[in-house]
């Protein structure tokens, strides 16, 4: 991808101007071993913080989205205008029900001359993003999902993602306060719901405006940008082969070279179905509430677990069985009548009914059937949505399937064994970053 | 009712409760003849079915024996009443809990005499488990019958021969339930039973269907789930919890994601994004309430997303949802219906039946009972012996939570014809007989059930009256009194309980009623009389008529027709005056008529009509015994007849209240051939003949058929409906007043 066309309101780079020789200089944290900030914390306090240099005063002085006051322009921004690029830096944000998603571009070719003049306080974010795997006590940086050479509007670079959780937001902004984000008088293009919900504490406690997205015209992007540059070298997509055997299950790569039509899942919190037809030609087909936010839910309440990775953990050493109540529980065997194999659940949490069976299930157990139960609907939303839109590929991304394997295997296979084989699941290595990168797409102007 | 013990509601019982004292002969009726049995045992409650044989009275006329006699003797009745004794088939349903089991078990093996059944199809999830308590009780083999299969067949079954079996679920509406008027052709139609899981079934015809798909997310997850959640054990009572809940403390809402943004941008705020999703903390504690609303919400949402992807697969706009998750709880009822609305934008119809409970035990009932063919039947729920639906919900009736300890009944006739549609409906499908819906119309609805109920001492001395030689006959009318007040008192409260409530529902219900208690025409008498009466003044009105000239002749006998029509003993402002007056004649009739122009008055129309060509055929449905039929009705089937018109007059084949019944037609109509030899008789089933003999005219008489029902009926042919107002309140309603005349040709457009 070249360059992208330049679209946005001049005033907001103009105003960037007198900021670049203002902006406080943000200690750049040390290395692993070196002094971790407190950067994304619940309700982390100011007063945790070191403070930002007295410098901020002036950098806030003019807010973005009041366009008021004649800013001068310095030489390299107008340069930058010339060369019709955004200005770094180049963020996307995708503020979800659960997690906030980032990507950041980190420029790789920096000139030296560049590198004289970039502001203390660029240089300190990219300093603090990239030396850093883990941001605060909940901040953590994908690394093995990094996109290294990437050619992004004529810059070479890196892409990172970085995540963390939306309750955490306030957190998030306070740095973006503290490290004077609103003197690099960027634009922070953002989707998700959280872009609305967040965009008055953007503006009143960082001095930042939102440019805000829609988030499946993101995800669309998003998706379809990065299958393209690839992975690293690697395909971007992968399916599963024998998804139900664990000893010949393979994960295998999938070259999506014809992606449409295409059945986009995305499961975050809740769960949104897209109908994919082209580039610019989609349709919401519909959607659930019972997402990843519904087994994370309610894997805390049934288990006592508080983070979705130790959820997980438990799933994969539960036994669902135990749980639900399976079509051989009350036929059996199979129910021909029905073509129902034995095997297959007939109803999720059955067995919970009674009491004696409550009692002799495990944390491990219950864990697992939830996994089960949520993951198998989904599934079955999908192959409805698929079998009604007339589409066979069926793309599953969202941060549910995060070192999921379990819950991706089983709808590889669910959906291949009540298809007979029509339909195939197809993931995606950065699962739940497409809305970001489809935000920053769009303040790159990328088409 | 007896006694009967107190239980928990709806949990699975697994210890039989064997001290309960059963109700007696009133829940397992007419065990003596019973004959055929089936059983569904579902997780908490069991369905009995059985076929048994009601002898009950039945009023005959019987012509006498004229020859030798002088017929035309004075004071003498123009023919012979006689109660006979008949044998009926009847199709019995019993609803109980699962504890009751044994109890019912031994108390059917004690009452069953004359059975030569050696099976008993069982079907439902706890046939297995009971399969060696019901063959050793009650000595038949147990013969398992798929529950699909059984589910679908007891699904046609009810939606063929139940009038307003389904409805749709309103939540803010009083009442809450809307019934659909039963389509002619039933199928093809989606059916979503909700047990422990979920099953979704694409119903074709009588014997084609087909599993489409189903869901684990289900009754059982929401009763498994909840358990483990709440710590409440009982499916009824996590509907309980779940009905005092407030989900949005659970789970993630659009407006959560979006901030306040949501209206903006057009999206409903109270949306679920995330079910359960505010739960992912570990420092919250939330209430079971909470989470049981929120679990019913996900899984009901669930529920119909899939039931909508299915039905838009299929193309189908109709689904029945049963399954003990519904069973008539109002709070499902609700989450269904509103997750169907949504999914679907409206398009697909949630419907929920009356008789869902039953449709397990109906079909296999059915299953075992092919040889008898009873398909082939027309059934019709007896309004006696049905217990009616009856709203569950805690808020809306408190008492309910003790009514899963209760039994309910179901009880079916077999008629004596399959009904089906007149020929010559415009729109069979769209046919709503009843012009007024009564469960809508609360203002009607108390005025109706008031006159029901004010009308109820005439009808029990009338009953009383119609059996002189009988000694229990006082008896038996009290319990018949006892009986249908109840019944009104029901409707007061639940004016849903047997479908859409319409004026012909309670006579309907007042006819089951005096069956039950062996009053099967309680105006025979008075019908004899006045028919006795009519036939003799017939000679003297055909020549009054003769005497006139063709225009003031036709004027004459539409007033004979109205004016025959004043005499009803089933509107009380007459009654009132014939019972006082017994001398109130037919030209008294005629002074009480009002001048034209009538209240709907087309008679310059028909009169303009009638100086056309003559109609082929006319069908005339006639009202009331005596002078209407005879003074009103022939002497205008007559003039009908010399105009070269064929006639086909149509009346009940059963008796209700005063109105001229088959039986009694015939008789009549073969005194006045007897007199007139314009009249010849036919008897043939009536679709038949309207077909074979293409009527043109369809002439309705009278306010029951013309008024209550019929009014806004569209036919294919001209047809006149008239009517004489005699009630005050509905002439008020109708902008006019006591003895209004109805007077509406209408001829369908080209």
């Amino acid at each position: 991808m070249g360059a992208g066309r330049l679209g946005m309101a001049t005033e907001r780079h103009g105003r960037a101007a007198d900021a670049s020789a203002s902006s406080a200089g943000e200690p750049a944290p040390g290395g692993p071993g070196g002094r971790r900030r407190e950067l994304l914390r619940r309700r982390a306090s100011s007063a945790s913080e070191p403070p930002v240099g007295a410098s901020a005063e002036g950098v806030r002085r003019s807010r973005p989205g009041s366009y008021s006051g004649a800013p001068s322009v310095s030489r390299q921004r107008v340069e930058s205008l010339r060369k019709k690029r955004q200005l770094f830096p180049w963020f996307g944000l995708d503020i979800g029900g659960t997690l906030v998603k980032l990507v950041y571009f980190e420029p790789k070719d920096i000139t030296a001359e560049e590198e004289e003049e970039e502001v203390e306080s660029l240089k300190s974010i990219r300093k603090y993003l990239t030396s850093n795997v883990a941001y605060g006590s909940t901040g953590i940086r994908d690394v093995h999902l990094e996109l290294k050479d990437l050619t992004l509007c004529g810059r070479k670079g890196n892409l990172h993602f970085i995540r963390f959780p939306t309750h955490d937001m306030p957190a998030f902004i306070q740095m973006g306060r503290d490290k004077n984000f609103s003197s690099l008088h960027t634009v922070f293009c953002a989707t998700g719901g959280g872009a609305y919900k967040f965009e008055q504490d953007f503006l009143t406690i960082g001095d930042l405006q939102l440019c805000k997205l829609d988030e499946l015209d993101c995800l669309v992007k998003g998706i379809l940008y990065i299958d393209s540059v690839g992975f690293n070298g690697r395909s971007q997509c992968y399916y599963f082969e024998n998804p139900a055997d664990a000893e010949k299950c393979q994960k295998l790569p999938f070259d999506l070279k014809n992606p449409y039509p295409l059945l986009l899942v995305n499961i975050g919190s809740g769960v949104s179905i897209l109908a994919v037809y082209s580039k610019d030609n989609y349709k919401r087909v519909t959607g659930t509430s019972l997402g990843g936010g519904t087994f994370f839910g309610l894997c805390c309440l049934l288990t006592g677990c508080t983070t979705f990775e130790e959820a997980l953990e438990m799933a994969s050493r539960g036994d669902s069985t135990k749980v639900d109540k399976l079509v051989r529980d009350i036929y059996g065997g199979d129910y021909e009548r029905f073509g129902l194999p034995g095997w297959a659940v007939a109803s999720s949490f059955g067995n919970m009914m009674s009491k004696e069976k409550r009692e002799a299930v495990s944390k491990e157990d219950l864990a697992r059937a939830m996994l089960i139960t949520i993951t198998n609907n989904i599934g079955s939303i999908a192959r409805m949505c698929a079998l009604n839109e007339n589409i066979n590929q069926v793309v599953f991304v969202g941060n549910f399937l995060r070192i999921n394997t379990i819950a991706m295997r089983l709808l590889a296979y669910a959906l291949d064994y009540w298809s007979k084989g029509q339909l195939k699941a197809l993931f995606s290595e950065h699962e739940g970053y497409f809305g970001a990168v489809g935000a920053l797409l769009e303040l790159l102007k990328i088409p | 009712m007896a006694e009967r013990g107190a239980s928990g509601s709806g949990s699975s019982g697994d210890s039989l409760d064997k001290s309960i004292t059963l109700p007696p002969d009133e829940i397992f009726r007419n065990l003596e003849n019973a004959k055929r049995f089936a059983i569904d045992i579902g997780g908490s409650l069991t369905k009995l079915a059985y076929y048994s044989t009601v002898q009950h009275k039945v009023a005959r006329v019987r012509s006498f024996d004229y020859s030798g006699k002088d017929a035309e003797q004075d004071h003498e009745p123009p023919y012979e009443i006689s109660v006979q004794e008949e044998v009926t088939a009847r199709l019995h349903f019993v609803k109980f809990e699962n504890t009751y089991i044994e109890a019912c078990l031994d108390f059917i093996k004690d009452h069953l005499v004359n059975t030569e059944t050696k099976v008993i199809q069982a079907t439902g999830g706890g046939a297995y488990k009971f399969k060696d308590l019901i063959e050793e009780k009650l000595r038949l083999r147990v013969d398992k019958e798929d529950v699909m299969t059984c589910l679908i067949k007891g699904c046609n079954f009810v939606l063929k021969n139940i009038p307003h079996e389904a409805f749709v679920y309103q939540k803010d509406s009083d009442p809450e339930f809307k019934f659909q008027t039963n389509h002619p052709n039933i199928f093809p139609y989606l059916l979503v039973n909700i047990g422990s899981g979920v099953s979704i079934v694409k119903v074709e015809t009588e014997d084609r269907f087909e599993w489409i798909g189903g869901s684990s997310i289900g009754g059982g997850t929401f009763w498994g789930l909840g358990a483990l959640l709440t710590k409440t054990k009982k499916f009824d009572e996590l509907l309980h919890l779940a009905s005092k809940g407030q989900h949005a403390n659970v789970d993630m809402l659009v407006q959560d994601v979006y901030g306040g943004a949501h209206q903006t941008l057009g999206l409903s705020g109270n949306l679920i994004a995330s079910s359960f999703g505010k739960s992912a903390t570990a420092d919250r504690e939330f209430s079971k309430e909470d989470m049981a609303k929120s679990l019913l919400h996900m899984i009901s949402n669930d529920i119909g997303q899939l039931a909508c992807l299915y039905a838009k697969l299929h193309c189908l706009d109709r689904v029945y949802f049963g399954g003990f998750f519904i069973r008539g709880h109002p709070v499902t009822m609700r989450t269904i219906t509103y997750s169907i609305n949504f999914f679907s934008k409206g398009e697909v119809q949630a419907l929920f039946l009356r008789h869902e409970g039953y449709l397990g035990a109906i079909g296999a009932f059915l299953k075992g009972a092919e040889q008898d063919n009873p398909n082939q039947y027309s059934w019709g729920e007896n309004y006696a012996g049905s217990s009616g639906l009856m709203s569950s919900s805690p808020e809306l009736c408190p008492t309910q939570r003790a009514r899963s300890g209760t039994f309910d009944l179901l009880e079916m006739d077999r008629l004596e014809r399959p009904l089906v549609n007149l020929p010559l409906l415009l729109d069979p499908s769209s046919y709503v007989p009843d012009t007024v819906d009564l469960t809508d119309d609360a203002l009607a609805r108390k005025y109706w059930l008031t006159c029901f109920e004010e009308a109820l001492d005439g009808v029990v001395k009338r009953a009383v009256a119609s059996q002189p030689g009988s000694v229990d006959a006082a008896e038996r009318a009290e319990k018949f009194r006892q009986k249908y007040w109840s019944k009104l008192q029901t409707l007061r409260h639940q004016p849903f309980a047997y479908g859409t409530l319409t004026v012909r529902s309670l006579l309907d219900t007042r006819e089951h009623c005096l069956n039950e208690f062996n009053f099967p025409d309680p105006y025979s008498k008075v019908k004899q009389k006045e028919n006795g009466v009519a036939l003799k003044c017939f000679p003297r009105v055909i020549r009054c008529l003769d005497a006139l000239g063709w225009e003031e002749r036709q004027l004459a006998l539409v007033k004979g027709l109205l004016a025959g029509n004043v005499f009803d003993w089933g509107a009380k402002a007459v009654s009132d005056v014939l019972e006082s007056d017994p001398q109130f004649g037919f030209e008294e009739a005629k002074m009480k008529l009002q001048e034209r122009p009538w209240l709907v008055d087309s008679y310059s129309k028909w009169l303009q009509r009638l100086k056309g060509p003559p109609h082929k055929c006319a069908l005339i449905f006639a009202d009331n015994s005596g002078i209407d039929v005879i003074l009103g009705v022939f002497p205008f089937v007559r003039e009908l007849l010399s105009r070269g018109t064929e006639v086909i007059l149509a009346c009940n084949s059963g008796p209700a209240l005063n109105d001229v019944t088959y039986c009694e037609s015939l008789i009549v109509a073969e005194r006045i051939a007897a007199m007139d030899p314009v009249v010849h008789r036919l008897d043939k089933g009536l679709a038949v003949l309207v077909r074979e003999r293409g009527a043109d005219l369809v002439v309705i008489e009278g306010m029951g058929r013309a008024v209550h029902t019929n009014y806004y009926a569209a036919l294919r042919c001209e047809s006149l409906k008239l009517a004489v107002i005699k009630n005050s309140w509905l002439a008020e309603r109708l902008g006019g007043r006591l003895f209004s005349v109805i007077f509406k040709y209408e001829v369908p457009a080209e």
